[in-house]
C-alpha cells in the first residue's frame, strides 16, 4: 500500500472509485475484445461458416447454423463496443458482471465463426465433448468445494483424481467396471481419510498434506504401473462404460446429445452437484459443515464435533475425486497411464474458485473448461493460425486473472485453510 | 435450578487457572463475578460450560454431582455462555446462527427454516428483544449480535446464562439496553452470571459479588455495602489508586495538525470522515470512542498505514499526508499498535528481534545490508531492564512472554528512542492493574518530558484519567471535544457524545 | 529520530544484563524434531518401501539387493558420488528457493514451472550466441536462466501483492502455463533442433556448458560445476536470511505480515523479491539440468524437480544448511534409485514413494511421535500447552 499522489478530492467522488475502477476494467475489457473482433475476426474472415447441429442418422434433423462471418463478426464487435463504452462511461455498476459474462460468450462465438468461415464444423459434437471433459475438472471442482466448506484446503484432489483412475482401472480389469468404480470411489475415500488425519489429527500444513499425498499417489501408482503392468497387462485393462441414451430426451436436437446420451459419469457428476447443493444449503448436516468452515470455535461452543465433521466431509470429498478419477480410466480409455490426471485436480480448484465454493458453480466453471478444453481439440481440425498450445493455457490465464479479483472477488470460508486446536 | 461449584482446580501443565474455588448459582438473581485480566474468571466459566473439565472439584446441579464432557452436555444441562467475543457465523442469518446445533429438521435432514423463525420471533416477544430472523448477522451491529447470542441461548432453553465481559463492546446506550434484558431474565427466574472487571457496573447490576483474584475466589458480598474502592482493593490485593500525577498542563507548539481527514475502508464506505484534531508538544489528547467507529483508519491514516481519501497530515509544520510509515517513523512518531498479538509483535521471533521491529535499518542496528545484531541485542537488553520487561533473556520467543511483558516490550521498542509525537492505540488493554499502572506512568512521563501524545482507547476510565483533552468519536467523526477549550470532560457527558448523543 | 548515542549506557547491574544474553540451550524438543524425527522419517519410509516392494510381489532377496544396489549407487563408488552431487544440485537449488519462500510465509509451489522458464531462457542464450569466450558465454547463460526464473515468479508475487491472489493458486497456473509455452517454444523454427520434427531444442554450445569437475579422472564423472554454484547458493541464502536487514524483513512478513506492515516495511515489495527470489533460484536450477547435464529442452525435462524441491525445503526445515543436506539425500535416492533398478529390477518409481513417505513423517512430528513413543522424551501434553 503506497502512497501515491493522491491529489485531495472530495469524498463523495472517491466514495464510488471502487465500483467505477471494476467497471472501467471491465468496460476496458469488452472494448479491447470488441477491437480485436473488429481487427482480426471480422476483417480476416470471408464466407459462410456452417455449425452442424445434428447428423444425419439423428431421429430428428436440424439443417445446419449457417453464419455469414465478416457479418456477423463486425455487429458482434459493435455490440461489444457499445457494451464496453455504456460500462466505461456510465459504470453501470448493478450490469458489470453480466456485461462481461455476455462479452466474453459474444467473443468466443465470434471467434469460432472466424475460425469456421468457409469451412463446416459439428457445434453439436463439440458441445458434447465439452461435457465430457468437464466431469473430472467439476467432481473436482466440487471435492474442493465439500472440503474447503470444512475448511479444509484440498490440494490434493489431484492425487485423488489420480489414485480413483489407478483403482478403476485395475478393479475395472479383475472384477468389472461397477466394481471398479466402487474401487475408485473407496480409494478416494481412503486419501481423503488419510488427508483429513494428516491436517485435522496431525495438524499438518493442508498445503503441504496435499502436496505430499499428490507426491505419494503419483509415485505409488507409477511404481505399479512400471513395475506391475508391464508384466502383467491383463490387470491394466478394463472395459469402458458406454453412453447410454435416455429415452426420448436423447433424441432431442443439439440438447440430446450433449446431456442425455452420455456414460454414467456424466450423469453421475450432475446427480452429484444436485445432491451437494441440497446437503450443502438444505440440511442440517450442511448448515453444521458450513458452521465448522466459517467459525469452528462457534460450533465447537455449540456441541458440534469440529474434527468429525471435518472427516466426514473431507472423505466425501475424497470419494467424489476418486469416482471422477475413474473417469479417466473407465470412462475412457480403460487402461492406466503414468500421471494421466495431467493437472485436472488443479483446475478443478481453480473451478471451485470461480465458481465461488458453490457446487453449480464450480460445475459452471468446469463447463468453462472443459468448453476450451474440446475447442482446443476441435480447432486442430480446422487449423486456425493460433496454436493451440496458447487457447490450451486460456483456461489458466483466466483463473490467474479471476483469482486476482480483477473481476470482483468471491470470499472463501472464513476459516479455509486454519487448523482448528481445541482446548 | 442451583448449581454449586465444589473445590474446582483448573490447571494447564504447571499454571494454576483456578484452585479450590467454591461458588453458587441461584434461579432469580444475578451474580456478579469481579476479577482483573488473568484473574481466572473465563476459565472457570468454561469449566461451568463445559469447555474444559475441572482438574479437580465437583459441580452439583440441584445438588446432584455432574461431568460434562463436552459443551453440549452443559447445554442440555440448561447452562449457556455469551462469550466476550462472540461466538457467531457472520455469513449465516440470525435464525441459522439460533438454531445451529440443536436444529429443528423434517424428513431427509430437511432444515426446517420456518420453526426456526417462528421460534425466534416467540422469544422475540417474551423478553423485548426485536431481532430480525432473516437479517444475515455480519450486517448487524455490535449490541443486536450479543442479542442473537441471548437467543441463542434461551432457544436452547438455558435456566443459567453466563456472560463473560458482556459490556466490553457496547456503547453506554446499548449497556443500559442490555440490563434491561438481564433484569428482564432475572425476573423470569433465570439465574445469571455477570463477569467483569468494571466496578461500577457490577455494583449496578448484581444482586451478590464474588471477587476472584488469582484464581481463588478472595471475597464475596452484598453491592449494596460494598464502595468501588473497596472492591477494588478486592481485585487487586492492595488499594489502587486511581488517580495519576501530572505535571501542571503546558501545552507548547503544535506538533500534529490534522485538517479534514477523511479515510475510506477497503470496501469503500467511510471510515473517517473529515476529521481535523492537533496535538502540542505537552499534552495528552484522548480520544474515546466505542469500538468500531473508526478509531482504527485514524491511526492507520495518521501513522501512514493506510491510503487517504482526502485532508491534510502535518507534522511539526512538515506535510506528511504522502510520507511512508517508515518516513513518519524516522520524523519520531511513535505508534503502540492497538493489537499487539497481530500486528505489535512477533511472537516467533526473539525479544532482541522484535525490540527491533521497526528500527532495524538505523545505524546502531545495521550496516548497509548487514545487521550488527550484537548491538541489536544489548541494546535489547538495556530496553528489557529499563522498561522492566519480565524475561530469562533476550533470546527469549517473545510469544513466551506473559500479556502484559509483551506490551511492555512493544512499550519500550517504541519509547525507548527520541520521540516526538506517541500514538497509542489501546495501550492497556487486557492486562493487569500493574502493568496498566507502569505503561500509564510511561505515557505520562513522555507528556511531562514535552512529547505529544494521541491515546485512542475505549476504555473511558483510562481516557479520563490520561488526557488532557478528549475528543469523541462517533461513525466517523468527532462529534464532541471536552477539557481545555470545550466542555469540561465530565463522564456521563462522553458516554453521551460515544452513543452519537446530538448536543 | 535515532539521536541515541550509538553505544549503550552502562547498564547500573551488569550482571543482570549480562544474564539476559545468555542464550539457553536448545529445548529438548527441539532437538528432537530437528534431529530424530528426520532419522525416524527415512527409516520409516525406507521400510514401508521395502513393504510396498513385497506387495508387488518382489521377492525378499531382491528387495535387499535393491537397497544394496541404492547404497551402492548413491555413496558406493566415485560415480556414485558423483551422480547424486549431480542429482542434488538442482534439488538444492530450487530447494533453497522454496525454503526462502517458506520463511517469507510465502508457498511457491511453481518451482517447477520457474525451471522451465529458466531451463528455457538459459538454452536460448547457450545456443545463440556463437564465438563468445566461456568466460562470458556461461555467466550469461546462468543469469538468463536467474533471470528469466525471477521475472516468471514475480508475476505470482506481483498478483499477491497487488491483488492478494493467493501464490499457490497462481503459481499452479504459471506451471500449467509453462508446460504449454516450453511446448509452443519448441516448435518454434529459430529453438527447434535443426531437421527434427519432434519438439527439442537446439544444442548448448560448448561455451556455455557448465565444465564437468571430474573429466580428468574418468571422462563419464558428471557431476559438474553446478555444485559450485550450489555452495555458494547456499552461503547466499543463508546470509540473506540470518545477517541481513532484507532477510529479517522477509522472516518478519512471514511470521506476522501484519507486525511487518506496521513496522514500517514494504510488504508487497518484499513478497515480490522474494518470489523473484525463490524463482531465480528455480531457474538457476533449470540452468544447471540444461548447461550441466542435459545440453538442451525437451518437454518436461523439469522431471518433477521443482515438485521434490518442495520435499527438500521441508525436509531442510526451510534452513539453508538444512535443505543442501536434504537436497544431499534426496540426490542420493535418485542417484541411487536408478542402479536399483538396473540390479535389481525394482521400478524407480519406488525412490518417489519413499520420498514422499518422508515428508509425512517431517510435516507431522505428531505422527511419529505416536509412532515410537519410546523414541521421544515422554512430554506431559497439557504442560506444553499455554494458558488461555
Amino acid at each position: 500500500m503506497t502512497m501515491t499522489a493522491d491529489t485531495p478530492s472530495t469524498t463523495a467522488t472517491r466514495i464510488k472509485t471502487g465500483k467505477l475502477r471494476q467497471a472501467r476494467i471491465t468496460g476496458g475489457i469488452l472494448i479491447a475484445l470488441a477491437a480485436l473482433v473488429a481487427l482480426v475476426f471480422g476483417a480476416g474472415s470471408s464466407g459462410d461458416a456452417v455449425f452442424r447441429l445434428s447428423r444425419a442418422s439423428d431421429p430428428i434433423v436440424v439443417p445446419n447454423l449457417i453464419v455469414p462471418a465478416t457479418a456477423f463478426n463486425y455487429i458482434a464487435a459493435a455490440a461489444l463496443a457499445f457494451l464496453g463504452a455504456r460500462q466505461f462511461l456510465r459504470g453501470g455498476v448493478r450490469w458489470t458482471s453480466l456485461s462481461l459474462g455476455f462479452g466474453l460468450a459474444l467473443a468466443v462465438a465470434a471467434f469460432l465463426v472466424w475460425a469456421t468461415a468457409g469451412k463446416s464444423f459439428s457445434l453439436t459434437g463439440m458441445l458434447q465433448a465439452t461435457v465430457i471433459r468437464a466431469v473430472p475438472i467439476a467432481l473436482g471442482g466440487l471435492a474442493g468445494v465439500l472440503s474447503e466448506r470444512v475448511a479444509v484446503v484440498n490440494i490434493a484432489i489431484e492425487g485423488m483424481l489420480l489414485a480413483g483412475a489407478f483403482a478403476g482401472a485395475l478393479f475395472g480389469s479383475l472384477l468389472g467396471g461397477m466394481s471398479g468404480v466402487i474401487a475408485a470411489v473407496a480409494i478416494g475415500g481412503l486419501f481423503g481419510l488419510i488427508l483429513a488425519a494428516l491436517v485435522v489429527t496431525y495438524r499438518v500444513d493442508q498445503i503441504i498434506a496435499g502436496v505430499v499425498i499428490n507426491l505419494f499417489v503419483l509415485g505409488v501408482t507409477s511404481y505399479v504401473s512400471s513395475q506391475v503392468y508391464q508384466e502383467y497387462r491383463q490387470l491394466n485393462n478394463a472395459p469402458v462404460f458406454r453412453p447410454i441414451k435416455i429415452p426420448f430426451l436423447a433424441d432431442i436436437p443439439v440438447i440430446g446429445p450433449v446431456l442425455f446420451q452420455q456414460n454414467i459419469f456424466v450423469y453421475g457428476a450432475l446427480v452429484m452437484v444436485a445432491v451437494a447443493t441440497y446437503y450443502l444449503f438444505y440440511t442440517r448436516s450442511g448448515l453444521r459443515a458450513r458452521a465448522v468452515g466459517e467459525n469452528p470455535k462457534a460450533a465447537d461452543t455449540l456441541g458440534i464435533n469440529v474434527y468429525r465433521t471435518r472427516y466426514i466431509n473431507v472423505i466425501m470429498a475424497g470419494m467424489v475425486a476418486g469416482f471422477g478419477g475413474a473417469w479417466f480410466t473407465l470412462g475412457s480409455v480403460g487402461r492406466f497411464d503414468e500421471g494421466m490426471t495431467g493437472g485436472r485436480g488443479y483446475i478443478g480448484l481453480a473451478a471451485m474458485i470461480v465458481g465461488r465454493w458453490h457446487p453449480v458453480g464450480a460445475l459452471m466453471a468446469a463447463l468453462v473448461f472443459g468448453f476450451a478444453d474440446s475447442l482446443q481439440q476441435k480447432l486442430a481440425l480446422l487449423q486456425t493460425p493460433i496454436p493451440s498450445e496458447f487457447l490450451a493455457m486460456t483456461p489458466y490465464i483466466a483463473t490467474m486473472i479471476l483469482v486476482a479479483g480483477l473481476i470482483g472477488r468471491a470470499r472463501a470460508p472464513a476459516a479455509d485453510g486454519k487448523a482448528y486446536i481445541k482446548e | 435450578m442451583e448449581i454449586e461449584l465444589r473445590g474446582i482446580t483448573k490447571r494447564f501443565g504447571e499454571v494454576v487457572a483456578n484452585s479450590d474455588v467454591n461458588l453458587t448459582i441461584r434461579p432469580g438473581e444475578v451474580l456478579g463475578l469481579l476479577g482483573e485480566n488473568g484473574a481466572g474468571k473465563s476459565t472457570l466459566m468454561n469449566v461451568l460450560s463445559g469447555l474444559y473439565e475441572p482438574t479437580e472439584g465437583t459441580i452439583l446441579i440441584d445438588g446432584k454431582p455432574t461431568i460434562f464432557q463436552g459443551p453440549g452436555e452443559a447445554i442440555e444441562a440448561g447452562i449457556g455462555m455469551v462469550h466476550q467475543h462472540f461466538m457467531l457465523v457472520p455469513v449465516f442469518t440470525v435464525a441459522e446462527n439460533v438454531i445451529l446445533g440443536v436444529e429443528p429438521t423434517g424428513r431427509a435432514d430437511f432444515l426446517d427454516l420456518e420453526t426456526a423463525r417462528q421460534q425466534v420471533r416467540e422469544i422475540n416477544e417474551t423478553y423485548g428483544l426485536e431481532v430480525d430472523p432473516d437479517e444475515l448477522v455480519e450486517n448487524l451491529p455490535v449490541g443486536i449480535q450479543q442479542r442473537v447470542e441471548i437467543i441463542k441461548v434461551l432457544f436452547r432453553s438455558a435456566d443459567v446464562l453466563i456472560f463473560d465481559e458482556p459490556t466490553a463492546v457496547l456503547t453506554p446506550q446499548e449497556v443500559t439496553d442490555f440490563f434491561q434484558i438481564v433484569t428482564a431474565l432475572r425476573d423470569a427466574g433465570k439465574a445469571l452470571v455477570f463477569i467483569t472487571h468494571k466496578l461500577q457496573e457490577i455494583l449496578e447490576i448484581s444482586d451478590r459479588i464474588a471477587v476472584l483474584r488469582a484464581g481463588k475466589i478472595v471475597g464475596e458480598g452484598d453491592p449494596k455495602q460494598l464502595t468501588e474502592a473497596e472492591l477494588a482493593e478486592m481485585m487487586v490485593g492492595r488499594p489502587v489508586s486511581f488517580d495519576v500525577v501530572k505535571q501542571p498542563f503546558a501545552p507548547g507548539e503544535t506538533l500534529l495538525d490534522v485538517s479534514h481527514l477523511t479515510v475510506l475502508r477497503e470496501n469503500d464506505e467511510i471510515a473517517v470522515e473529515d476529521i481535523s484534531l492537533k496535538v502540542r508538544k505537552g499534552e495528552i489528547v484522548g480520544i474515546a470512542g466505542v469500538q468500531g467507529n473508526g478509531q482504527s483508519a485514524l491511526v492507520q491514516a495518521l501513522t501512514g498505514l493506510t491510503r487517504i481519501a482526502a485532508g491534510t497530515i502535518e507534522l511539526m509544520g512538515t506535510d506528511i499526508t504522502h510520507l511512508s510509515a517508515r518516513q513518519r517513523h524516522k520524523m519520531g512518531m511513535a505508534h503502540i499498535p492497538e493489537d499487539r498479538h497481530r500486528s505489535g509483535m512477533i511472537a516467533n521471533f526473539t525479544v532482541a528481534e522484535n525490540m527491533v521491529l521497526d528500527t532495524y535499518y538505523d545505524d546502531r542496528f545495521s550496516k548497509g545490508l548487514t545487521m550488527r545484531w550484537k548491538q541489536v541485542n544489548e541494546i535489547s537488553a538495556q530496553n528489557v531492564s529499563d522498561f522492566d520487561v519480565r524475561t530469562t533473556s533476550v533470546f527469549e520467543m517473545a510469544g513466551h512472554l506473559s500479556g502484559g511483558n509483551q506490551q511492555k516490550m512493544v512499550v519500550a521498542r517504541e519509547m525507548a528512542r527520541e520521540i516526538t509525537l506517541l500514538i497509542a492505540a489501546q495501550p492497556t488493554r487486557g492486562l493487569d492493574v500493574g502493568s496498566i499502572e507502569y505503561i500509564h506512568s510511561r505515557i505520562i512521563d513522555a507528556r511531562d518530558s514535552g512529547d505529544g501524545v494521541l491515546i485512542i482507547s475505549s476504555e473511558l476510565d483510562e481516557i479520563l484519567s490520561l488526557s488532557d483533552r478528549i475528543l469523541v468519536m462517533f461513525k466517523g467523526r468527532v462529534v464532541a471535544e471536552f477539557g481545555e477549550g470545550g466542555k469540561p470532560a465530565e463522564k456521563n457527558a462522553i458516554g453521551l457524545a460515544m452513543a452519537g448523543a446530538t448536543q | 529520530m535515532s539521536n541515541t548515542p550509538a553505544t549503550p549506557t552502562p547498564s547500573p547491574s551488569p550482571s543482570a544484563s549480562e544474564k539476559l544474553l545468555q542464550r539457553a540451550a536448545p529445548d529438548r524438543v527441539e532437538f528432537e524434531d530437528l534431529v530424530i524425527v528426520p532419522i525416524f522419517a527415512v527409516i520409516v519410509a525406507l521400510v514401508l518401501g521395502a513393504l510396498t516392494m513385497l506387495a508387488t510381489n518382489v521377492s525378499l532377496p531382491t528387495i535387499g539387493l535393491s537397497y544394496i544396489a541404492l547404497i551402492q549407487g548413491s555413496v558406493g563408488s566415485l560415480n556414485a558420488l558423483s551422480e547424486t552431487l549431480t542429482a542434488a544440485a538442482p534439488l538444492i537449488l530450487a530447494g533453497l528457493g522454496i525454503a526462502l519462500g517458506f520463511r517469507a510465509g510465502l508457498f511457491n509451489i511453481g518451482a517447477e514451472g520457474q525451471l522451465l522458464i529458466g531451463g528455457m531462457a538459459s538454452v536460448i542464450v547457450g545456443f545463440s550466441l556463437p564465438d563468445l569466450p566461456m568466460i562470458i558465454h556461461l555467466p550469461l547463460a546462468l543469469l538468463a536462466g536467474a533471470l528469466a526464473g525471477g521475472l516468471y515468479a514475480a508475476i505470482a508475487g506481483w498478483l499477491r501483492a497487488a491483488t492478494g491472489a493467493h501464490e499457490v493458486i497462481s503459481t499452479i497456473m504459471l506451471n500449467l502455463i509453462a508446460f504449454r509455452l516450453v511446448d509452443y517454444l519448441l516448435r518454434l523454427p529459430i529453438i527447434q533442433k535443426t531437421g527434427r520434427a519432434d519438439p527439442i531444442s537446439k544444442s548448448v554450445l560448448d561455451s556455455a556448458e557448465l565444465p564437468r569437475l571430474l573429466e580428468w579422472i574418468d571422462p563419464n564423472l558428471r557431476v559438474h560445476a553446478g555444485i559450485i554454484l550450489v555452495l555458494a547458493a547456499v552461503f547466499l541464502v543463508h546470509w540473506i536470511l540470518f545477517k541481513s536487514t532484507i532477510g529479517f524483513e522477509f522472516r518478519a512478513s512471514g511470521e506476522n505480515p501484519d507486525a511487518a506492515r506496521y513496522a514500517g516495511m514494504r510488504s508487497g515489495l518484499i513478497i515480490v523479491l522474494v518470489m523473484a527470489f525463490a524463482g531465480a533460484l528455480a531457474g538457476l536450477a533449470g540452468a544447471n539440468q540444461v548447461l550441466g547435464v542435459l545440453d538442451r529442452v525437451t518437454p518436461g525435462f523439469s522431471a518433477g524437480i521443482g515438485f521434490n524441491a518442495i520435499a527438500v525445503a521441508l525436509l531442510g526445515r526451510s534452513h539453508p544448511v538444512g535443505v543442501l543436506l536434504a537436497g544431499l539425500l534426496f540426490g542420493a535416492l535418485e542417484a541411487g534409485g536408478r542402479q536399483m533398478q538396473v540390479s535389481a529390477g525394482v521400478s524407480i518409481d519406488l525412490i518417489a514413494i519413499i520420498q514422499a513417505l518422508i515428508i509425512v513423517f517431517i510435516a507431522a512430528p505428531l505422527l511419529v511421535r505416536k509412532l515410537f513413543p519410546w523414541g521421544f522424551q515422554r512430554t506431559d501434553k497439557s504442560s506444553r500447552s499455554k494458558t488461555p
